[in-house]
């Protein structure tokens, strides 16, 4: 039987929940699913305050993903989904969460948990799966402007597997590799992965290492991002949002050309739409339950 | 907000942009375009404003090439249709 090839581009799942609290002594319980095209998040917050959170891979079916998202949250609570008061969908696939009481973009969701995570934050750029935004953002959260570019997966974590894979070397282990380097080749195509996939060959072929190679792939997903957010300009403090913020190889080059430090945000920056969908759903609960009480 | 919908790949920039805080929801931009490409529905915060059709945001520089001449002025049906000027082109 043919040796089984491991999968380089798979990142870690993980679930996490704050045990010090129990959702039983809260009145608020409300949820936020972000379903991406390549990772699937979700939150549960009890009266604006963060409880449990999951990420999982995103799978063929989004309604799937979903209910497994949220099922991360709920294991060893005790809480079940009829306990979570409202839910907020987002993310590429939010269509298709079957038990979202409402769907909010994630521009909005981003900007309002990127904010609620950094009070000071006002610029996001949010480098996901299978597209990037840069968004603004006032004291609020509320979107003062986005722009978005999903037309290829440059520039994506998409993009990022398909080096990964192609490389042979763990997603997670990109960045560190590319800032190690001492000379770097010049950047492949930042406009296509198919070509930057061609270009990544071509420059191990003349001779260029592994780690030089992907420090051209994260120069060149730098600089597609860069642009990007100087359409929109850049106001303090500026974040970075998604999967790729992860990856210290790209974060760096992006602060080298913007000329600006990206601030940390905690507990995940992966989350950002998850958490900013839980905080639309406190609000729209609160909204409802005002509305009930007349 | 200003809401930029378009793309921009290796053979230029392409953005509409939109800005809801000049946009009423008034429609005259769905009537004027020709590719009807424009679309007036609630955003995020619930307020009625104009966008760009989803599945069209990819193909704004060939679904607008009809309506940009080459040479000459131009004045583009989305545009002028627009009183609160809420609506620009990148290209």
């Amino acid at each position: 039987m043919a040796e089984q090839k491991p999968e380089f581009w798979r990142w870690h799942e993980y679930t996490w929940r704050d045990e010090g609290k129990n959702w039983k002594d809260y009145e608020k319980i409300t949820a936020g699913v972000d379903i991406g095209s390549v990772s699937s998040k979700a939150a549960i917050m009890v009266d604006g305050e963060l409880y449990s959170y999951s990420l999982f891979r995103t799978g063929s079916s989004s309604p799937d993903s979903a209910h497994k998202a949220i099922q991360g949250c709920l294991d060893g609570t005790g809480m079940t989904l009829d306990d979570i008061k409202f839910i907020v969908g987002t993310g590429y696939g939010r269509v298709n969460v079957p038990f979202a009481h409402k769907t909010v973009t994630e521009i909005a969701c981003h900007a309002r948990g990127a904010n609620s995570m950094n009070a000071g934050v006002r610029t996001i750029l949010d480098m996901g799966g299978q597209d990037c935004k840069a968004i603004l953002c006032d004291e609020n959260g509320k979107v003062q402007q986005f722009l978005m570019n999903d037309k290829c997966a440059a520039g994506t974590g998409r993009g990022m597997e398909v080096v990964s894979d192609l490389l042979s070397v763990p997603i997670g282990d990109i960045g560190p590799l590319s800032l190690g380097v001492d000379r770097e080749p010049p950047p492949v195509s930042s406009t296509c992965v198919v070509f930057a996939k061609t270009e990544a060959v071509g420059l191990l072929r003349e001779g260029f290492n592994v780690a030089e190679v992907l420090a051209a792939y994260c120069a060149a997903m730098a600089h597609r991002v860069v642009t990007l957010i100087q359409r929109v300009g850049v106001k303090k403090e500026f974040a970075i949002t998604g999967g790729i913020s992860k990856n210290a190889g790209v974060v760096k080059r992006i602060e080298k050309e913007l000329g600006v430090e990206a601030v940390e945000i905690a507990p995940d920056a992966q989350l950002a739409g998850a958490i900013g969908a839980a905080n639309f759903a406190k609000d729209l609960l609160a909204k409802q339950m005002a509305r009930a009480a007349g | 907000m200003l809401a930029n919908y378009g793309y921009s790949d290796g053979s230029g920039t392409y953005y509409i942009t939109l800005d809801t805080d000049k946009c009423d929801g008034c429609r005259d931009c769905v009537t004027a375009c020709p590719q009807q490409m424009f679309l007036v529905e609630p955003d995020d915060y619930d307020d009625d404003k104009a966008v760009i059709k989803e599945a069209m945001r990819k193909d704004v520089k060939y679904l607008c090439a009809p309506c940009k001449p080459t040479a000459g002025p131009r004045e583009l049906p989305c545009e002028t249709a627009c009183t609160p000027r809420a609506i620009v082109h990148s290209w």
